[in-house]
């Protein structure tokens, strides 16, 4: 469904971030791309939605294909048009709109007239915990809640293709359990396929039918699930456990000697 | 009724009904700075163009009021879209000191454009409205003010609903939040930015014909412009409500000291006030009456 082939991009015409990406996104899925922070994950996502250039960011070579057209040239809104979301990292909410006119603002890209009642409905359906913040301004909402209204958001404009990016961040366990639930269901019941971004890997790979690692613009690592799950070196510096068995924090390992016996 | 009450309700009323032109220009200015985050300097210059071309449609070419009306409105936009689309879309992004300077800039060039077509002479404008004085209860006041405030109050209203409830409405509201953001649903930021240039030289070109209806036209007509800013800060600069209270508050505050001061100060006072008041409110309440709160989560 996505193709994504040597791509580069470059921010401010000099700083190359991503060197020669590629990966694939299967019609029906949910894929993962993990890898630590500055990777170049939200850039990826970026250059898929087309939000690149409100960064002073160009993709500079190879291509995006999103059912076999090339999108890498397109506008942001053409995009969403074609059905791709981007769910923006940090939830992004309108604040100073209401729930429900952030809801509306999703479905910009809908037919004019097209009823939106079911929509709203649906939307309620996945989360209830907006209902009774119907009417209230997105910008006194709980983080939670907020990530709740950014994949809501999403939901109204009917993607094909869904791009997280971060979903866990700020919220609480629990929250987590719940956001992680429902992305589960979107890609069951509605379809939508998805490309997740976690710093979170645990997360991901619970979730995801494929992953690929990312690490300093380049993809590293790939497979399914257990694949990366069983890996020594995702075990140590992205799930916190070591071969000892005690648990660490990847911050604290050296970047340099990961990134070296990932290369080789 | 004494003689005192009846000479102070006509400038609180006469003062509601200017104030509510300010509110309209002031409404423009506030409309262009949420979505683009401009201030443009030449609000007043449009308000002037707008009732000049008017003037012109029907005292040189005599056509009646209500056509005339609505070929100024098509010009006005126009005018709006080429300004938004030749001198701020490739501005975007640049420091706000240079947007100011690009419009204070059209600003001069739209005052000259104006001189050397329409001269510096005052014209009485060819109103449609009679210059009948009706009564407010015990309270004479010219009809034209009336017109004005009804005129107003209903254009408010329409863009209050229409910001509320319409598609492009909760687009606009979305680009002055989160641009990117507004990107990401698929809105056109290009097309927002576009439709509040049309929608403010729109109001600006209806707030001129009102106000000409009032002063005549000429080139003094642009100085309201110079009022949208402090009516827009005493609001809070972003806040839509806030530019109506301030353009009626302000309306008000200057007809009751022009009104009771002129007099004992030896004139003067109307154009003073403004800046007066701003600076008090300013002092109480630094983002201004309806400045919009920075919504800070726990
Ligand atoms: N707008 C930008 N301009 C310049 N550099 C940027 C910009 N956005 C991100 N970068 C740089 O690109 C790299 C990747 O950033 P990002 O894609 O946000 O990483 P991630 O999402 O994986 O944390 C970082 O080094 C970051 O500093
Ligand atoms: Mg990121």
């Amino acid at each position: 469904m996505l193709t994504l082939n040597n791509v580069e991009v470059m921010y401010d015409h000099v700083i190359l971030v991503l060197k020669g990406l590629s990966m694939e996104v299967p019609e029906g899925t949910v894929v993962a791309l993990l890898g630590s922070n500055g990777a170049g994950k939200s850039t990826t996502l970026k250059a898929i939605s087309g939000l690149l250039r409100t960064e002073e960011g160009d993709v500079t070579d190879g291509s995006i294909e999103f059912k076999g057209t090339r999108i890498d040239r397109e506008d942001a809104a053409d995009i969403v048009r074609r059905g791709i979301f981007h769910v923006l990292e940090g939830r992004r909410v309108f604040e100073h709109l209401t729930v429900e006119e952030n809801l509306m603002a999703g479905a910009h890209t809908r037919a004019r007239g097209a009823s939106l009642d079911d929509d709203l409905d649906r939307v309620m359906g996945y989360f209830p915990r907006l209902i009774q913040r119907r009417k209230q301004s997105a910008g006194y909402l709980s983080g939670g809640e907020q990530q709740m209204l950014a994949i809501g958001r999403a939901l109204m404009a009917h993607p094909r293709l869904m791009l997280l990016d971060e979903p866990s961040l700020g919220l609480s366990p629990l929250l987590v359990q719940e956001v992680f639930g429902i992305i589960r269901r979107i890609n069951r019941e509605d379809g939508i396929t998805i490309l997740l971004v976690e710093q979170n890997a645990r997360l991901a790979l619970s979730v995801a039918d494929y992953t690929y690692l990312m690490e300093s613009g380049r993809i590293v690592l790939e497979g399914a699930p257990e694949k990366l799950r069983d890996n020594e070196d995702v075990k140590e510096f992205y799930l916190g456990l070591s071969d000892v068995g005690e648990r660490r924090s990847y911050r604290d390992v050296k970047h340099y000697k990961r990134r070296k016996r990932w290369l080789s | 009724m004494s003689q005192e009450t009846v000479l102070f309700l006509q400038l609180v009323i006469s003062g509601v009904a200017i104030g509510s032109i300010y509110a309209l220009v002031a409404l423009g200015f506030v409309l262009i700075y949420k979505s683009t985050d401009v201030l443009n300097m030449a609000q007043g210059e449009m308000l002037m163009i707008g009732a000049w071309i008017s003037y012109s449609l029907i005292a040189d070419y005599r056509i009646p009021f209500v056509p005339a009306f609505f070929m100024t409105l098509a010009f006005t936009s126009l005018l709006g879209l080429a300004v938004e689309r030749a001198a701020l879309r490739p501005l975007i992004g640049q420091p706000i000191i240079s947007v100011i300077m690009v419009t204070i800039g059209l600003s001069i060039f739209l005052r000259a454009m104006v001189i050397a077509i329409w001269g510096t002479q005052y014209q009485r404008y060819p109103s449609p409205i009679q210059d009948s004085v009706v009564s407010v209860g015990p309270v004479p006041i010219p009809e034209v003010y009336l017109w004005s405030l009804l005129v107003c109050l209903l254009l408010v209203g329409a863009l209050t609903l229409g910001f509320r409830f319409t598609r492009m409405g909760i687009a606009m509201r979305a680009v002055a939040d989160d641009q990117q953001a507004a990107l990401s649903v698929g809105i056109s930021v290009r097309r927002v930015f576009a439709l509040a240039w049309v929608i403010s030289a729109l109001v600006s070109a209806i707030g001129g014909m009102l106000l000409a209806n009032i002063q005549g036209v000429g080139i003094g007509l642009s100085a309201v412009g110079l009022k949208a800013l402090p009516v827009s800060i005493v609001g809070g600069l972003d806040s839509i409500p806030g530019a109506i209270v301030g353009g009626i508050l302000i309306g008000v505050l200057e007809n009751l000291s022009a009104g009771y001061l002129d007099t004992p100060l030896g004139g003067g006072v109307r154009e003073v006030a403004p800046y007066v008041f701003l600076v008090v409110v300013l002092l109480i309440k630094p983002y201004g009456l309806f400045g919009k709160e920075r919504i800070e989560r726990v």
